[in-house]
């Protein structure tokens, strides 16, 4: 695959088109009635927790929050492939990945609601917390992926960044690293054809992302990041290809940032309605929903009450965040160090007669 | 000026956008980038009109990296630009280190004043505003301790335009730190035409003789409300504004404490090898006999800035400020 798609003639790996028409059959993934089912529905219940969550937060219920609307199907395809002694490397814009690999809504949620015990996702095997310095967080991937060949584990690293994340440093020394190491990782790039403000063309004169991989040495590869069928079989054969030793595979997710940048983020600086326009025809949902439909695989009169029913799940999970309990002065203190410092103790103790003072004051 | 000068309300980021406005219009080897710098005029909006203004050759967008955007900025100094960065906030800033403290604070001392550094690197920072990880950090004390920097933290809108046009005219590279949790909560009367504010001069906010209280930024708002609580209770408070963390103004700084016999140290960043630590190795220094209690620090933790829902722990308030000064008195 890696061969006939390759990114120096700046080839797109697609397998349906924006109708939900298989363009591609020889590279459809298999993919079960049920299972692809499930993929739509998850996709799903992501979209609607993703719009909630932008609502929530105009409410005032939540900070700022980074939306996914449009990029559903790259985390929809890593569903496909991720187990539980996978590791997945976020950065902050996967939503349905996290959720896929076990987190909580819930604890999403609180995170965004201010709260680091929501991006330790306790219940996730082999996630590392959401990370903010961009790109930064790809380096770990390779220091991952070198423990799992040092434990001789049968492992796979999915590492995530952005198209900005491809002009840091640390991007390309990662890549440089998994690949002398020969590290069983897939880094994904969320191209989503803006960092903030700044569109993809300014960010790199490269014809591509992919491209970039292949002087490191690496199988790379462009996939229509929005065509769930073709991040599942590139996610399969990137998988097969680490697994089986051959090293770290570079797969670009070409996309579209439907929403804001975040929250705080106004798009209308900087792009136009028509370019917006123009990318909605490639939707990832409604070009599942089109051959799901065809295929007599969704009732899609059956949506409304599904998305009834999300709502209601959504909002439980996010009542159950807002009711999580306040937060407490040692939680500042007590994990900075796993051997905590004598300052830090009496630090805290200050404080706290502080706080007893203040009392008094009222 | 003749006639008078022409007053403008302003708020910080607005003085920052004239000040930066001023200085493009004056000098055309003054370039300013950054990320989102140019179309969209910085997330703050600091830079906002002025890729219009001057054109996209001297107001741009540049690729995300900050490394790059620093060295880059150095090259552009060595030959013969004066570039203005911008930092997204404090705590994305890590990535260029190395070319901070290597060499922008360097190439003068290696290449023996052949090659100069005038460039600004501002940046926002500080807590207080909801925000996520690596959002809220103050590491003034940091880049203090690197020798070739020289750092300001204004702390009004009319600070923020004298110091920072300031910066730019400088030769060395400047470290300006935006407090942007008051970036629009100040609202002040700015001169509209140019003025400068001295790099190196603190400035005393409010005169007294009980107690020296020292801070900057945003950070003076709160000790302002903490010299109102003393006030009430007959305690007079010198406060003094640094406006520099970098070189400390230590005539203005011993002085005081020299008359009030009393130092409290207030700053948003950690305790630990902070500015306070420094000021109290100052007045032990040069103003040992006159001291009266020891110096109180109101600071940060030793600690990560707590997301949201825990930052109220974190965060100076006027109540913590004026316990330090009680404690200061009681001794
Ligand atoms: C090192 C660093 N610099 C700046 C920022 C501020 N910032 C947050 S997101 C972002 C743009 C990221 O763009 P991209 O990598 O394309 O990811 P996207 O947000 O589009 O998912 C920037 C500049 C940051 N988080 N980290
Ligand atoms: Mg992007």
């Amino acid at each position: 695959m890696f061969k006939e798609y390759s990114p120096l003639d700046d080839k797109l790996f697609q397998v349906m088109d924006n109708n939900g028409k298989i363009i591609n059959p020889a590279w459809m993934p298999e993919i079960s009635e049920e299972r692809l089912q499930k993929a739509f529905k998850d996709m799903l219940f992501a979209r609607q927790a993703d719009l909630m969550a932008v609502s929530y937060q105009r409410q005032g219920r939540m900070f700022t929050y980074p939306p996914n609307y449009g990029q559903e199907a790259i985390s929809g395809g890593l569903a496909q492939v991720m187990r539980d002694q996978d590791w997945l490397v976020p950065a902050f814009r996967e939503l349905g990945a996290w959720l896929a690999k076990g987190a909580t809504l819930k604890e999403v949620f609180l995170y965004f609601m201010g709260y680091e015990d929501g991006t330790v996702f306790k219940n996730a095997k082999n996630i590392t917390p959401i990370s903010v310095p961009i790109a930064s967080q790809l380096i770990h991937a390779a220091g991952i992926g070198y423990a799992i060949n040092y434990k001789k584990e049968d492992s796979v690293v999915y590492a995530i960044t952005g198209d900005g994340g491809t002009s840091i440093g640390d991007f390309h020394e990662a890549l440089n690293f998994a690949t002398v190491w020969n590290a069983p990782v897939v880094f994904i790039v969320q191209n989503n054809q803006f960092a903030i403000s700044v569109p993809f063309k300014k960010q790199t004169r490269s014809i591509n992302i992919a491209v970039k991989g292949i002087a490191y040495g690496m199988s790379c590869i462009k996939v229509d990041g929005n065509d769930l069928f073709a991040m599942t079989r590139a996610l399969r054969e990137a998988e097969a290809h680490a697994r089986e030793g051959k090293g770290p595979v570079l797969i670009e997710a070409l996309t579209y940032r439907r929403g804001a940048h975040t929250t705080s983020d106004d798009p209308t600086k900087y792009r136009t309605k028509e370019e917006e326009e123009q990318w909605s025809i490639t939707d990832p949902l409604d070009r599942l929903r089109k051959y799901m439909v065809a295929q007599k695989l969704w009732d899609a009169s059956q949506e409304e009450t599904l998305l009834a029913e999300y709502k209601k799940e959504i909002d439980r999970q996010f009542e159950e965040a807002e009711n999580y309990p306040a937060y407490p002065l040692d939680d500042v203190f007590k994990y900075m160090y796993a051997d905590i410092t004598d300052d830090l103790k009496e630090q805290k103790v200050e404080h706290e007669k502080f706080l007893k003072w203040k009392e008094g004051l009222k | 000026m003749e006639g008078g000068t022409e007053m403008k309300v302003m708020t910080i980021v607005q003085a920052i956008t004239d000040a930066i406005d001023i200085k493009l219009a004056e000098d055309p080897m003054i370039v300013t980038f950054g990320e989102d710098v140019g179309v969209e005029g910085g997330v703050f909006r600091a830079t906002e009109g002025l890729q219009k203004k001057y054109g996209e050759q001297r107001v741009f967008d540049s690729p995300l990296a900050e490394s790059a955007i620093v060295g880059s900025a150095v090259g552009m100094a060595m030959n013969g630009l004066r570039p203005i960065v911008e930092m997204q906030f404090c705590g994305f800033v890590y990535p260029a280190m190395n070319q901070i403290i290597s060499h922008a604070a360097r190439i003068h001392n290696r290449s023996r004043g052949r090659y100069k550094t005038p460039m600004v690197i501002r940046f926002p920072y500080g807590g207080g505003i909801n925000a996520l990880e690596h959002h809220s950090e103050s590491m003034e004390a940091m880049y203090g301790h690197i020798p070739g920097l020289k750092v300001v933290i204004p702390s009004t809108p009319y600070d923020a335009k004298g110091l920072l046009i300031s910066a730019i005219e400088s030769d060395d590279t400047i470290i300006f730190m935006e407090p942007k949790r008051i970036y629009r909560a100040i609202k002040q009367e700015v001169p509209e035409e140019k003025y400068s504010i001295p790099i190196g001069k603190a400035k005393i906010l409010n005169e007294g003789t009980d107690v020296t209280v020292i801070a900057y930024g945003a950070m003076i708002r709160e000790a302002q409300k903490a010299v109102v609580m003393a006030k009430k209770d007959g305690i007079s408070v010198e406060l003094i504004d640094l406006r520099t963390i970098y070189p400390l103004d230590k005539q203005t700084i011993v002085e005081s404490v020299k008359k009030t016999g009393r130092m409290v140290v207030v700053h948003e960043g950690p305790n630990t090898f902070g500015v306070g630590a420094e000021l109290t190795a100052i007045v032990n220094e040069e103003a040992f006999l006159s001291q009266e209690a020891p110096v109180v620090r109101v600071t940060g933790f030793d600690t990560i800035v707590p997301l949201p829902r825990g930052e109220h722990h974190y965060i100076i308030t006027p109540e913590k400020i004026y316990y330090g000064i009680q404690k200061s008195m009681k001794f």
